[in-house]
């Protein structure tokens, strides 16, 4: 996974991300801006976190879920 | 037994990107992730060649260029993620540079068949020097096959890049060896009504069906 590193902590960028989404449910486009990462990275890294259960998708938005936020935790 | 044939019809310009999935030293991306970019699609024959080191580089230096003007990059060999990850830290632990974009790993040759990248005449197993350029709407429109020998010019690509977006942006198109600041080509008339007005426009005209402007 380019989210989470095998021992089970989010990766740099996967942090980021889930960092972003504390504030509140937010398009990848909003995820872009405050990470600096490019959109694809961040549209492929969400689809990622999504399919494990780390955010949630609420139509275009994404939110992080109790197990994102137990992710982040392990930085 | 009958044999069915399949023909792959591979993309043009024009047509929509064939869309894909892939794994890349970035994760797994997919063609729709880059909505609304543009890309440059490339294939090189392996990691660790000589003449792709020199390509990878090159398109490194251009990579900031390139982000100013919306363009991401993609590379896409039929190597491993792994084999790529340790080709990329090898440039950057020997050549000092850092590859900042996505290589897909393409073992299986999904993508490099669905664009036409494998030319049996040259390889069996390698892709060619293949560049799309694909659009925001995710439109092929523009493709540029190398061979295995020759090494990619990185000020074409960059032009190219600049002659499309200017034509979309001004509905012109851009004459031979065209640099942006230069000239541009008002597009031909299609009445004898615009053939006669367009030579009251103050555009500089040849002929009737010859003009040129600045922007």
């Amino acid at each position: 996974m380019a989210c989470v590193n095998p021992d089970g902590k989010p990766t740099e960028s996967g942090a980021k991300m889930l960092r972003s989404l504390k504030s509140g449910g937010k398009l990848p486009e909003n995820v872009a801006e405050d990470t600096g990462l490019p959109l694809f990275r961040v549209r492929s890294g969400l689809r990622e976190l999504a399919g494990n259960g780390f955010v949630l998708q609420k139509g275009d938005k994404y939110e992080i879920s109790p197990k994102g936020i137990e992710l982040l935790g392990k930085v | 037994m009958e044999v069915v044939k399949y023909e792959i019809r591979l993309p043009r310009i024009g047509d929509p990107a064939p869309s894909f999935e892939a794994d890349t030293t970035q994760g797994k991306i997919k063609l729709e992730d880059f909505k609304g970019s543009w890309l440059i699609l490339f294939s090189h024959p392996a990691d660790f060649t000589p003449v792709c080191t020199t390509e990878f580089i090159a398109f490194s230096e251009i990579n900031d260029a390139l982000k100013k003007r919306g363009v991401e990059l993609l590379g896409l060999s039929i190597d491993s993620v792994q084999s790529h990850i340790a080709w990329i830290r090898n440039v950057e632990e020997k050549m000092k540079v850092k590859i900042p974009f996505p290589i897909i790993a393409d073992l299986n040759k999904e993508v490099a068949m669905k664009y036409g990248m494998i030319h049996e005449g040259q390889s069996k197993t390698a892709t060619v020097r293949c560049v799309f350029i694909i659009d925001p709407n995710q439109i092929v429109r523009a493709i540029i096959y190398y061979p295995l020998t020759t090494g990619r010019n990185m000020a074409e690509i960059l032009r190219l890049i600049d002659a499309l977006q200017t034509s979309d942006k001004h509905g012109v198109a851009t004459p031979a060896n065209w640099k942006p600041g230069e000239k541009v080509i008002v597009p031909p008339p299609n009445t004898t009504e615009m053939a006669e007005e367009r030579l009251k426009q103050g555009y500089e005209c040849k002929d009737w069906y010859f003009c040129m402007k600045k922007l």
